[in-house]
């Protein structure tokens, strides 16, 4: 009853007309910038993170939760109308949603992610209330080297279990982790990799890093092949609203989708791409009309929508209870809490409930804002989609400069974002993933500072992470999961050679 | 492209990450050795910097094997006056603010500049909508927000 009581106790902050202000912009600038082609969640909190640092706290974190849903509802506009997914983890969505609006089911196959979006982020927030509390329980008991593993797991699951390629995933993650030296030593106040650049003596920003990978890099990149990728929007037709049939095929596979993207969500190996592709391949498999597959089959659009909604608010839970991100959008969120001074994790629920409840409340709120305002918005996204590639970015340059601008005029930190800019678009065409970086820059000192922690305690003994229990477990998986896809390759070469 | 790798050509691009990777690992390492205080119990600050350099070392030795087999992903040609464009935007946007032109200046020539690399050919109009997009989020940033920019003649006219 205690988590009932909390969560009343949140919907009275999230229920305070600034709240309710703060939540309504967050959800439609999230959107806004979400159906921006090329622009995801992570790059829309990154932006808008340095324009509210002078706001309350719990104010701006009530917005950027409501930027992260709008963004998440935004994206799969932009991958039903445009066939563009703005992120990994929208790609499902627009392999079936792209060939609806061709057909002229545009209508259906926006309303279909749209409900099935506020019925996965409903299951799933519910999720999170009754998860969160229960996870505190047993992080209070946590150790340093506990989140050390736990850390470490992330580390490898987000780079090298997912990607494409695990060495250039891992190599991602390590030149974040290097970046993330930079900086004085919290312990010792010496200064690591400064060479003598005062700019430098902080570290580097997560903001910073974060705008010139996502925004100058995907600028420069799409610039680059400009010529390629001649983009057509499917323009609406016929009826926006799903028929009785509509209604018949999305209900299950909403439910289906919530119910892979939550738990892997939720769990420290995070990433919305897996849950949404399960949930393609399950709904193409139990179609009562697999001929539909891939001619536009509404099953495909709600189960992979829901399962990407379901595992953003997953995501949530690692962050809040454990203080974890799993995603590059989650890292952001992280710093926007370090911003105020606020480390998320077990303690944050003791110190502050008001904010973490009142947080947890306005997903709820946002969720519902989102299904409300986006149907009948749907002409002024569309219309938002149609603004002209040069402009589109230009503008895009122009906040991506803005945020850095507002907090640290200096040129150096300007520099600084444009060399990452360069590299984020150099990582692109190389096909590296960017978002191990991001994670590894935020969390690669906090490891760091758990690890030093730890072996503080056990005078300087190593051992200590391996003598106790949880972290030898978590360890004992984080190395499985960093040498399966090696084995696997092996074996896939191995089963090449025989045939 | 499997026959070509059997020809022995050795992919560049990896070869030049991998030398990247170990250089870099060169770089952390060095810059440890030059930290004085060394922590009492378990590890000091020169633990972890060795272990990102031991972690770059396995990572750039891999590309290396990997430039003489498969070899990283071939990139598609790329429009270089398009990068040309965007680049002159963003080192004109560096100086504007090292030499004090001011935000609103900066971010019409960083408009302007990547609508051109994008290819429209209004670099004239394009300027305008900057100027205006400047003035626009300068009025947001110093009276909504109390947030101060960079100022330079055009900011000091408000």
């Amino acid at each position: 009853m205690d988590t009932f009581l909390a969560l009343l106790n949140g919907f009275s902050v999230a229920f305070e007309p600034s709240k309710l202000l703060f939540c309504l912009v967050g959800v439609f600038l999230g959107t806004a910038v979400g159906v921006l082609p090329g622009i995801g969640p992570a790059l829309t909190v990154a932006l808008l993170l340095p324009v509210t640092f002078k706001l309350d706290p719990a104010g701006s974190l009530i917005m950027f939760a409501g930027i992260y849903y709008g963004g998440m509802y935004g994206g799969s506009t932009t991958a039903i109308l445009l066939n563009a997914p703005g992120e990994s983890a929208s790609l499902a969505t627009a392999l079936e949603g792209s060939k609806m609006a061709k057909a002229g089911r545009g209508g259906p196959a926006l309303a279909t992610a749209a409900i099935g979006s506020f019925v996965a982020g409903l299951i799933a927030t519910i999720g999170l209330t009754f998860l969160a509390p229960w996870l505190v329980q047993i992080a209070v008991q946590f150790g340093p080297w506990d989140y050390f593993a736990l850390m470490i797991l992330a580390f490898v699951t987000v780079s090298a279990t997912f990607g494409d390629s695990p060495l250039r995933g891992l190599t991602s993650l390590f030149i974040g982790i290097g970046f993330g030296l930079i900086g004085i030593d919290k312990l010792t106040g010496q200064a690591r990799l400064t060479f003598g650049v005062p700019e430098l003596l902080n570290g580097i920003e997560v903001t910073t890093l974060a705008v010139g990978l996502f925004a100058v890099g995907e600028a420069l990149y799409v610039a680059s092949k400009r010529f390629r990728e001649p983009e057509e929007i499917v323009p609406i037709r016929g009826s926006l609203w799903m028929n009785k049939q509509d209604w018949k095929r999305s209900w299950a596979p909403w439910l289906r989708g919530t119910a892979f993207g939550f738990p892997i969500g939720a769990l420290p190996a995070g990433g919305a791409e897996v849950p949404t592709f399960l949930s393609y391949s399950t709904e193409k498999k139990l179609c009562k009309y697999p001929e539909e597959f891939g001619k536009g089959a509404i099953e495909g659009v709600a189960g992979p929508e829901a399962a990407n909604n379901a595992a953003a608010a997953g995501v949530l839970v690692p962050l809040l209870t454990l203080g974890l991100p799993t995603s590059a959008t989650a890292a952001i969120m992280l710093a926007g809490f370090q911003q105020y001074g606020l480390n998320p994790g077990p303690l944050l629920f003791a110190e502050k409930p008001d904010l973490v409840w009142g947080l947890i409340a306005s997903l709820f709120i946002a969720n519902v804002m989102l299904v409300i305002l986006n149907l009948p918005l749907i002409g002024l996204w569309v219309r938002l989609l149609a603004i002209p590639q040069p402009w589109l970015y230009a503008g895009i340059l122009v906040f991506a400069t803005m945020g850095t601008l507002a907090v640290n005029p200096s040129p150096v930190e300007l520099s600084m974002l444009f060399l990452f800019g360069y590299l984020g678009y150099l990582m692109r065409r190389y096909d590296y993933p960017v978002a191990p970086m991001v994670v590894g820059l935020i969390l690669g000192p906090m490891a760091e500072a758990q690890l030093r922690r730890a072996l503080q305690i056990s005078l300087g003994d190593p051992m200590i992470l391996l003598e106790n229990p949880i972290s030898a477990t978590l360890l004992g998986i984080a190395f499985l999961a960093l040498v399966a896809p090696f084995v696997m390759k092996g074996l896939d070469k191995f089963k090449a050679a025989e045939d | 492209m499997a026959n070509e790798i059997s020809t022995g050509k050795v992919d560049r691009p990896a070869l030049v990450v991998a030398a990247l990777l170990l250089g870099s690992a060169g770089l952390v390492a060095y810059d440890a050795s030059k930290q004085t205080i060394i922590s009492t119990y378990g590890v000091g600050p020169t633990a972890m910097p060795y272990v990102v350099c031991v972690g770059l070392i396995i990572l750039g030795l891999a590309h290396l094997v990997v430039a003489f087999r498969e070899g990283i992903p071939k990139p598609e040609p790329a429009d270089n006056v398009a990068l040309v464009w965007i680049t002159a935007g963003l080192i004109g946007l560096v100086a504007c603010i090292a030499l004090g032109g001011g935000f609103i200046l900066a971010t019409a020539i960083i408009f302007a500049c990547t609508a051109r690399g994008f290819g429209r050919r209004a670099l004239l109009v394009d300027t305008v909508i900057g100027l205006v997009l400047g003035v626009a989020i300068f009025l947001v940033f110093s009276k909504l927000l109390t947030l101060s920019m960079p100022s330079g003649p055009l900011e000091h006219l408000f």
